[in-house]
């Protein structure tokens, strides 16, 4: 794997997804961070209560991830073998819930406006 | 910056967002090579995985050079999702494109096989007629299959009526080998798996075959009614000692039986039985499905024009090449990617993946007027698939050394969820990248 660099993951990730909607998803999950980004600047603070509820729905975005890693493959859980399998899950996990977490708080911000005490 | 002095603004965030967009759409690619010019003229035999991914990297190396691609096909198949189709897990159409869609444009692509191969002329003649003159030949026909060297067979057997499989030969073969074995499952019986006696490619294949096989009648309830026989010419189920010895272990915990130096001689359709030829006898044995691979042979065209090893594998023809280098032996002009090379190991996509910088440098180095440098080392992987959801993802050099792509983290010689994984849904996106000569 000595040229395993960027520009083959890119180009692997567009030949698995179709190079439109490989960039799409990126662009979607780009705006999110921005949004994210752009309501911590507005609003100067994190709110507490939001935060709240995006943690809240963290599990629900893991398994929603769990879920589609599932959809695309023949396996399932019986077929986890050693330990990087677990790794590996808990990663497609860790990532489904950190990214539905921070939707749900942009999605509230931006719905909800800067609120005082909030 | 102090935090609250930050001012947010829509319009602000956009212009960011755009900068950071065209950052990644430009990314490294400034970081390439420079061109370089040549009028060279380059013919490149076969348009399979390695003749269409070596076309994009020239065409991308090179300006104002003059690429021919040579290929009588109209199909591109991809071969590593053989496997999965005659696991009844992919339809035939997952192998399939259109072998034009793969090449650059602004090469010459002829759709006719070469008839004739003069390595001391430099030329090509096709079977059309066309006579072409080359600078620099690249050789990457791949193998073909000898599928009457096995007496008593014809592909049209193949199908679930007969119980009869050939997965090597094509898509849609694989398919009906899937219908064989998906009966053979439901069915019970004997069920014979095994390889030919010459080098093949992808050597892992025909275990993975066996193993699937053998997990379908297990979730279908009915591995009690199948018995799984499997015959090997030589003394191993597997080239690599260490690889062998964790095969060996599976098949024995799985009650697969395993008989070495055993080739397969021929099959009689009609009584369901296939004859081997053992070291001291013929063995016959009766069987309910039985999957044929044939032996593997260079092209004509190729064994004819003088390529070929003259003391090594000499049934075969294999092209004579630095095992390193992948130059040919005897005509400097002459390249090698993938099966048709005459090196002792790794007639596999993952073997073409690396083949191809290394002919790549020394071509191009060449025509710059420098000597190439990079060097082959044997290295070659494989999913050995050995269930539906597992795999071993085992990678191996000409020292038959384990080379672990991430050592400490995938174990080679472990039945593991993620080498599945990597099989099923990220080596097709790989391979594509890798034929337009970006990975």
């Amino acid at each position: 794997m000595e040229e395993f660099s960027l520009t083959t993951l890119l180009a692997v990730f567009e030949e698995m997804f179709g190079r439109g909607l490989f960039w799409a998803m990126v662009l979607v999950a780009v705006v999110i961070t921005l949004g994210y980004v752009y309501v911590l600047i507005r609003d100067r603070s994190m709110s507490m209560r939001k935060f709240l509820l995006a943690q809240l729905s963290m599990p629900v975005g893991g398994a929603a991830a769990v879920w589609f890693v599932m959809l695309i493959t023949n396996s399932g859980f019986a077929d986890l073998g050693g330990p990087v399998d677990w790794i590996v899950l808990l990663g497609v996990f860790v990532a489904g819930a950190v990214g539905f977490a921070i939707l749900v708080y942009v999605v509230q911000s931006l719905l909800r406006g800067k609120q005082a005490g909030a | 910056m102090e935090f609250d002095k930050l001012t947010a603004s829509r319009r602000g965030f956009l212009g960011l967002a755009g900068a950071g967009g065209a950052a990644l759409v430009l990314g490294p690619g400034s970081a390439q090579a420079a061109r370089v010019r040549t009028s060279a003229r380059i013919l490149i035999l076969g348009a399979g995985a390695g003749g269409a991914a070596i076309a994009n990297r020239l065409s991308e190396r090179l300006e104002g050079a003059q690429i021919t691609v040579l290929d009588g096909k109209q199909e591109h198949w991809y071969q590593p999702g053989f496997t999965l189709i005659a696991a009844g897990l992919r339809p035939a159409s997952y192998a399939v494109s259109s072998i034009t869609q793969w090449l650059p444009r602004d090469i010459t692509f002829i759709n006719e096989y070469a008839a004739e191969l003069d390595p001391e002329a430099n030329r090509v003649t096709t079977t059309g007629g066309q006579q072409i003159e080359y600078d620099y030949l690249i050789v990457s026909t791949g193998v073909v299959l000898d599928w009457d060297a096995i007496e008593g067979f014809d592909l049209g057997m193949v199908g679930p009526e007969t119980g009869i499989g050939a997965q090597y030969a094509g898509p849609d073969y694989a398919a009906r080998t899937w219908a064989a074995i998906d009966r053979f499952t439901n069915e019970g019986g004997v069920g014979l798996f095994g390889r030919p006696e010459t080098e093949m490619k992808c050597a892992g294949a025909p275990v993975k075959i066996t193993f699937l096989a053998e997990d379908i009648a297990t979730t279908k309830g009915n591995r009690g009614k199948c018995d799984f026989i499997y015959t090997t010419p030589g003394g191993a189920l597997f080239g690599v000692p260490v690889i062998h010895h964790r095969v060996r272990q599976i098949m024995d915990e799985r009650n697969i039986t395993y008989n070495y130096r055993w080739t397969l001689k021929s099959i009689d359709a009609q009584a369901r039985t296939a004859t081997f030829d053992t070291p001291e006898f013929e063995e016959t044995l009766e069987w309910d499905f039985i999957n044929v691979i044939a032996p593997q042979r260079a092209p004509q065209v190729i064994r004819d024009s003088g390529l070929s090893w003259a003391d090594r594998w000499t049934d075969e023809g294999w092209i004579e090449v630095d095992m390193q280098t992948l130059r040919h032996a005897r005509y400097p002009n002459v390249f090698g990617i993938g099966d048709i090379n005459g090196v002792p190991k790794g007639k596999t996509a993952a073997s073409v993946k690396w083949h191809l910088p290394v002919v790549e440098d020394h071509l191009v180095s060449e025509i710059a007027g420098r000597e190439g440098t990079r060097l082959f080392d044997g290295y070659t992987s494989c999913p050995l698939i050995t269930r539906i959801g597992r795999a071993m993802l085992v990678e191996f050099d000409y020292k038959d050394n384990l080379v672990p792509s991430f050592p400490g983290l995938i174990a080679p010689l472990e039945e593991l969820w993620i080498s599945w994984l990597m099989k099923e849904v990220a080596l097709k996106a790989t391979y594509n990248a890798m034929l337009r000569g970006r990975a």
